[in-house]
């Protein structure tokens, strides 16, 4: 396989990697950027594991072609703050943790633009995430306390 | 594997005029990268779109349509307070394609592009009577979208042709609704869905996942443009078996398919989706 070069900015800072031409964001993250906080899960965008923020959006990063990233701006699980998943974790939001990453981005982006509430509910928004540990409750717990909102038995 | 990646429009144009026929285009990869380990890749031919988003990535109105670029995603259509308010039906049906890391890559025009009988973005183009705008070297041209697909993944668009609009006529419309039934509430791909609207040029009842591509149940429209009403599910279903052909596959099977689309259709006729405008707040 050929490879190509791309240069982007990861997590703040300007980098720059040699990949095959087929890799994946996903691939290039783990393989080359010692990025390996992000997961694969099912590789087929179903399951959000792999959840990173491309020009400030949630993408799966599985379907993103490295080759598009050239230029662009890409936020992963390592730049996201301690205190984030802390309070998350501190509620039950992960078990296993395999899908606990991206649920952490997405969460994340959440909280930087929460009016996004007043038209999509969270469990609906969360739907890109899938976890098989917690059935759920707690991860939704966790969203809400990162929002600082009540938790839905309370509300 | 070959990548190819121009910068511009008319450098993408030339790239088709000379090896359309052998390109793939992608725009956010969210079919073409699915599965990718498992999927024989080496062989393809990749016209890579990304870098084209100043001239196909934009939504705007004109006095007479939504402008939906070819690079424009179905998020870019939610987190649009005016396509919001004047075309619900897109915008739910556009919450319903997978979830955010899909909804901010996936395009309307891939979408339609694709040609999966399971396009979810698809039903409520089709319900507001979307036009599909084709530009080669040479010319651009414009495909009614109920015209575009001839069969199973098989389009109108020619081998050097690329999508670079969808056009969507902004009308009154006075009833919209928009069901879509999966194995789960979210993130599921469609055993079947419906689209319906009526305006001043009549009714539009578009399906997904009944038949080799999304289509128009032009029995049905014809049968309301008349004033017929509808007693009983049962009722449609007979007008669908001229409409619609589904088949058992992993999803579902036929039967349930015609049976529930005859439902959807008519208790959305009782109680749509989306409320008319004036209703709001009433």
């Amino acid at each position: 396989m050929d490879r190509i070069e791309v240069s982007f900015i990861l997590n703040g800072e300007a980098a720059k990697q040699s990949v095959p031409a087929d890799a994946r964001l996903l691939d290039m993250l783990r393989y080359d950027c010692d990025a390996t906080g992000t997961k694969e899960g099912c590789g087929e965008g179903e399951c959000g594991a792999c959840t990173v923020l491309l020009d400030g959006l949630p993408v799966n990063s599985c379907l993103v072609p490295a080759f598009q990233v050239e230029g662009r701006e890409i936020e992963s699980v390592e730049s996201t703050s301690a205190e984030l998943a802390e309070t998350m974790n501190a509620v039950g939001a992960a078990q296993c943790g395999a899908c606990t990453p991206g649920i952490v981005m997405t969460t994340r982006w959440l909280a930087e633009h929460p009016d996004v509430l007043d038209q999509i509910p969270i469990r609906m928004f969360m739907a890109g995430n899938l976890c098989r540990c917690t059935g759920y409750d707690g991860v939704i717990e966790g969203v809400n306390r990162v929002l600082g909102r009540p938790g839905e038995e309370e509300v | 594997m070959e990548i190819l990646i121009p910068k511009t429009l008319d450098e993408a144009l030339a790239l088709m005029a000379e090896r359309g026929g052998e390109l793939t285009p992608i725009a956010g990869g969210t079919d073409v990268l699915v599965s990718w380990h498992s999927r024989e890749h080496e062989s393809l031919k990749l016209l890579d779109l990304s870098r084209l988003g100043a001239e196909l990535g934009s939504i705007r109105f004109s006095d007479e349509h939504l402008h939906l670029g070819a690079l424009s995603t179905y998020w870019q259509a939610i987190d649009n307070a005016q396509v919001r308010e004047e075309f619900p039906l897109l915008v739910a049906a556009a919450k319903e394609v997978g979830a955010i890391q899909i909804q901010t890559r996936g395009t309307w025009a891939g979408n339609i592009g694709n040609g999966s009988p399971a396009a979810d973005g698809v039903p409520a183009l089709l319900a507001c009577d979307a036009v599909v705008v084709l530009s080669s070297k040479s010319e651009t041209v414009e495909a009614p979208l109920h015209e575009f697909w001839t069969g199973y993944k098989q389009t109108v668009r020619q081998s050097d042709q690329l999508i670079v609009e969808i056009k969507v006529p902004r009308r009154d419309r006075d009833f919209q609704h928009w069901h879509k039934v999966g194995s789960r509430a979210a993130q599921a791909i469609t055993k079947v869905g419906v689209a319906m609207a009526h305006d001043a040029e009549g009714w539009r009842i578009a399906a997904n996942s009944v038949a080799p591509y999304v289509v128009r149940c032009r029995a049905v429209e014809k049968a309301l443009d008349e004033g017929r009403k509808f007693g009983r599910p049962e009722d449609l279903e007979e007008l669908l078996a001229a409409d619609v052909a589904p088949i058992d596959d992993i999803r579902s099977t036929g039967e349930f398919r015609r049976k529930v689309l005859a439902r959807i259709i008519y208790f959305g006729l009782a109680e749509p989706s989306i409320k008319p405008l004036a209703d709001v707040g009433a």
